[in-house]
């Protein structure tokens, strides 16, 4: 009896795994040929020399020479700045902007929506040349504005100076950051089981007691996906950089991601590069660890 | 045994034959080029071709444009993924130290025949030394090449008779009467003379050859390797940039680029350019509303060194006789043909490499190009085929933006020579 | 309009007044971007802004049709469907089953598409160059899509989704006897629509904006993207802002169609599924 129990359970076991690997093979498909497979490569090179002429193998050389870069250990810095800054305001404030929609009609609700995507629907490259307008030292809107209403005397260079330019791109990067996390919190908060939110307002909760207690932990799955997805772009901030500052004044944009770009495709040291490319994985994983962790114990 | 050779040689004949008739067929070859004046345009770029064509019907050309942003990228991508065009047009900097020096492009010693040589160092000995490696091998097969000026709002240095500064006929100023000019600009009223952009890839020859004519400094040693903007007059070159900037006579902004820049000048914010040459000139004619004016560099003896763009081009090594003759044709044509070179030259918009080709401007549309004619005397030393010039170009802008941020001059150009200088 | 009762709290005034601000935030740059592709280059170029053009011009978008751009925008919109389509399929199937199936490795697995988010693309694509110019798809559109595809941002949404569907209606259908693709199909799917919604505008956005991959994958002008094609007729130290803007003006048109098209998704799902539970 016992043993036959024991069978079934296996039975059902082995029938699971078939199905979910049936499900999951077109997914692995690509993802093994396309991203795993070549990730190898890249975590092999890092070990090497790798350029347009060389391939040896240096130890952790690569590893050791990123630690002792000062431009790399800035650009970490900023990194992380960019990614503090960024992550609670995009989710914050994402969050607040879903609440408010979401109750509205559909009309209105896909119009703030698309409006808060517009930002991204135009592409990097045109959205940019716009901002660098904004922030044009010389005739910029941001120093005409900003005269006018006489909170400063003199232009301002937003971008040309240490002092503001992080700030600048951070801003940039948070209006092309938020259209997605509205999208998600507003079809979240509109697939919260109204039963729940009933049964509260029955007894008697106020506003904020039904999103505190009830809506917020069934959007949870949807805010871990937006931190996690919006800490991994924040650390892979790259094009707005390359096309605004490269980096400069001064190193005082210079990001993981841009130091990359340089390494890897100005100088063809692909291996250095791609060492910066693993330190960069690692630190975002810590960060997701965390986050993973931090939602796990909310939910309980 | 007689009769297998017998077959292997039937064979042969067979393949040789096959591929006898093959040469009759059409060979098609890819030309990449950078936007070098008219040739980042289609319509001129389709003119040479089929000019190209009616002398070389079986030669097919198939052209794709490239530019400075992300021009690197992609010929990167080609050379690791083995789809390299088979021609492609640029300066020694990426021909020769780049993807020469990689050994990604073939010897072209058999294009410099004697008679090109000759017309070629009849135009300049420095073109011919920057087309070849240390090594002595020909990288680059130059076309054209003109000289990085800067300039001037004439208008406006009218208004403010500054004028009175320029030697106006050999398009010269000394370091002194520059000082004034700004000084006459300044008292006119004037918020913006000059600014020095310390911010992204292009255009740095113009901020070079400033910090570099004030003083007479030279940007590399004779033999081009080593950088030595840490001599006396390079650090005094530099501070004075520096002292100009903190008097207000200058402007230094570390916000923008060489394009950002030229835009300033156009629109009539700044007032003189340091990144001009013949293609700005026609690109941005038509959003100028005064005279732009070309000038040298100033210099303390009033004998500018300028910096030079020699363009042409080369062949990557893509393991195919037959492409590689037809490339060569393709070159020869274009670049050596006594009628359609002069048209080549003139489709870039700057200055034949070959002395026979003689003045090409005059009688022309372009005829305002001659203006720069004047300073091809002023060329000075190709430098930028030294090692690690890459590097240099990224410390050379970060210099500027210590410097601006009132660093100290001499420790920062140390610091700047210690990371550029090949280890 | 309002669908549902709402009370006009004084906080709901402000909340909806600092909104409408924030939306003139937002839809500058587009205003801007559109308005500026019918100006000329004087008038982009210049130190004076002029709010709406006086003299609309249509010479760039002459300029941008006068080349491939038709081609450029077909490879483009292949590319961001095929992404789209192809994600769509194989997410929804793989966060499902990462979801739902104990199979045997499954936090192994979730992890490492985890772990492959965080590498940054840039990282992988001398590598990726090399294997596709191996398989022969170097500077085909498959280049920039198969990447697409195989990215681990859908897998994660989708299993995020997922974990919603009650367990109990899993076991109930599972009770009735419909077999797995039955189940998924009319179960799973309806419940999964506003991921799916949301993944397919995403994904064809991040095709479209991927312009690094892109670049390095295609390089012929009857491969090239409308944003690479855009790039090549860029001329030394000069932007042509008119072009860009003309190009971006045209891109935006697709983007917001296909926003439009999949929006609708959003609303419908779990509630749905619920009540029918």
């Amino acid at each position: 009896m016992q043993y036959t129990l024991m069978e079934q359970a296996r039975k059902r076991r082995n029938r699971e795994n078939l199905v979910g690997y049936a499900f999951m093979l077109p997914s692995l498909i690509f993802f093994i040929g396309f991203v795993i497979f070549p990730m190898g490569m890249a975590l092999v090179t890092s070990f090497t020399d790798y350029s347009m002429t060389t391939f040896n193998f240096v130890g952790f050389n690569n590893y050791l020479r990123a630690f002792k870069d000062p431009v790399f250990l800035k650009s970490t810095w900023n990194t992380i700045i960019i990614v503090l800054v960024s992550v609670p305001v995009v989710t914050l404030f994402s969050l607040w902007v879903a609440s408010v929609v979401y109750k509205m009609s559909n009309l209105s609700s896909s119009f703030f929506r698309i409006v808060f995507y517009l930002p991204i629907v135009t592409g990097t490259v045109a959205v940019t040349v716009v901002w660098k307008w904004i922030f044009n030292n010389y005739y910029g809107l941001l120093n005409y504005v900003f005269k006018e209403l006489g909170v400063i005397s003199r232009n301002i260079n937003w971008l040309g100076d240490p002092r503001y330019a992080l700030a600048c791109i951070i801003t940039i990067l948070l209006t092309t950051s938020i259209g997605q996390p509205i999208v998600l919190y507003v079809s979240a908060l509109a697939n919260v089981d109204p039963s729940l939110v009933e049964a509260g307002e029955v007894d008697g909760a106020t506003n904020m007691q039904v999103f505190w207690k009830i809506k917020w932990p069934q959007i949870m799955p949807t805010t871990l996906y937006i931190l996690v997805i919006t800490t991994i772009n924040s650390f892979q901030c790259f094009a707005l950089i390359q096309l605004l500052t490269s980096g400069g004044p001064n190193n005082a944009t210079n990001t993981i991601m841009y130091n990359i770009y340089y390494h890897a495709y100005k100088l063809n040291e692909y291996g250095y590069g791609n060492a910066m490319g693993i330190l960069l994985a690692l630190l975002i994983a810590v960060f997701s660890f965390i986050q993973f962790r931090l939602a796990k114990t909310d939910n309980e | 045994m007689k009769k297998l050779v017998a077959l292997l040689l039937a064979a042969m004949m067979v393949l040789s034959l096959g591929s006898f008739a093959m040469a009759e067929e059409k060979t098609e070859i890819t030309l990449w080029t950078y936007p070098i004046g008219g040739w980042g345009k289609e319509e001129t770029v389709n003119e040479i071709i089929a000019a190209f064509n009616e002398k070389y019907p079986n030669i097919t050309v198939k052209v794709e444009f490239l530019n400075y942003q992300d021009g690197d990228v992609q010929v990167t991508g080609a050379i690791e993924a083995g789809t390299t065009p088979d021609i492609i047009m640029e300066g020694p900097e990426r021909l020769v130290s780049n993807w020469g020096a990689a050994g990604k492009m073939l010897d072209l010693s058999d294009l410099w025949t004697e008679e090109a040589l000759a017309d070629i160092s009849a135009v300049s000995e420095a073109v011919v030394a920057a087309c070849k490696s240390p090594e002595g091998v020909y990288y680059e097969y130059p076309l054209c090449m003109t000289t990085h000026t800067m300039a001037i709002n004439y208008d406006v240095f009218e208004a403010a008779g500054a004028l009175q500064y320029l030697d106006l006929e050999n398009r010269t100023w000394t370091t002194e009467n520059f000082e004034k000019a700004l000084q006459a600009l300044k008292d006119h009223g004037v918020e913006h003379t000059a600014i020095v952009y310390c911010g992204g890839q292009g255009g740095d020859q113009g901020t070079r050859a400033l910090a570099m004519n004030l003083y007479s400094a030279q940007f590399t040693n004779p033999e081009h390797t080593a950088y030595t903007m840490n001599s006396e007059a390079g650090v005094k070159g530099l501070q004075k940039l520096v002292d100009l900037v903190n008097a207000g006579l200058l402007t230094a902004d570390p916000g923008i680029v060489a394009g950002d820049e030229l835009q300033l000048f156009a629109n009539g914010t700044a007032n003189m350019t340091l990144a001009w040459n013949a293609s700005n000139a026609s690109t941005y004619a038509s959003q100028v509303s005064f005279k732009p004016y070309a000038m040298a560099f100033p210099a303390d003896d009033g004998k500018p060194e300028l910096a030079g763009g020699i363009w042409g081009f080369g062949i990557f090594d893509n393991k195919d006789e037959k492409k590689v003759a037809a490339a060569k044709e393709f070159i020869k044509f274009v670049s050596d043909d006594p009628v359609q070179g002069p048209k080549s030259v003139y489709a870039t918009g700057f200055f034949p490499v070959r002395a026979s080709f003689g003045d090409i401007y005059t009688g022309t549309e372009k005829e305002s190009f001659k203006e720069f004619s004047v300073f091809m005397p002023f060329l000075g030393d190709y430098y930028n085929v030294t090692p690690n010039w890459p590097v240099q170009r990224t410390e050379w802008w970060n210099l500027l933006q210590r410097i601006f941020a009132g660093g100290d001059v001499a420790a920062e150009v140390e610091t700047y020579i210690n990371n550029s200088n090949p280890k | 309009m309002q669908t549902t009762v709402q009370r006009t709290t004084p906080y709901r005034v402000f909340a909806i007044v600092l909104l409408l601000a924030l939306v003139v935030f937002f839809a500058f740059p587009l205003y801007w971007i559109i308005t500026g592709s019918f100006k000329d280059a004087q008038t982009i170029n210049s130190a004076v802004p002029q709010w709406f053009p006086t003299n609309p011009t249509t010479d760039n978008y002459a300029r941008l049709f006068n080349r491939p751009a038709f081609t450029w925008l077909w490879n483009t919109i292949f590319i961001c469907a095929m992404s789209m389509l192809l994600t769509c399929i194989t997410a929804t199937m793989a966060g499902y089953a990462i979801a739902k199936k104990q199979f045997a490795g499954r936090a192994v697995i979730f992890s490492i598409f985890i772990m492959a988010m965080a590498l940054p693309k840039q990282v992988i694509l001398i590598p990726l160059l090399k294997e596709m110019s191996f398989l022969g798809l170097h500077n085909t559109l498959w280049a920039v899509i198969f990447p697409t595809v195989g990215w681990p941002f859908g897998v994660f949404l989708m299993k995020q989704f997922s974990e919603n569907i009650p367990g109990s209606i899993l076991e109930a259908t599972r009770i009735d006897g419909a077999g797995e693709v039955q189940t998924f199909i009319q179960i799973v799917l309806p419940m999964v629509a506003p991921g799916i919604g949301a993944l397919a505008i995403f994904t064809f956005i991040s095709a479209w904006n991927d312009y690094f991959l892109q670049l390095l994958m295609l390089n012929s002008r009857f491969t090239f993207t409308i944003s690479l094609g855009i790039a090549t007729l860029q001329q030394e130290m000069s932007t042509d802002f008119g072009l860009i803007m003309a190009g971006a003006a045209v891109a935006a048109i697709p983007i917001v169609a296909v926003f439009l098209l999949f929006q609708r998704f959003f609303t419908r799902g779990i509630t749905m599924g619920a009540v029918k539970g």
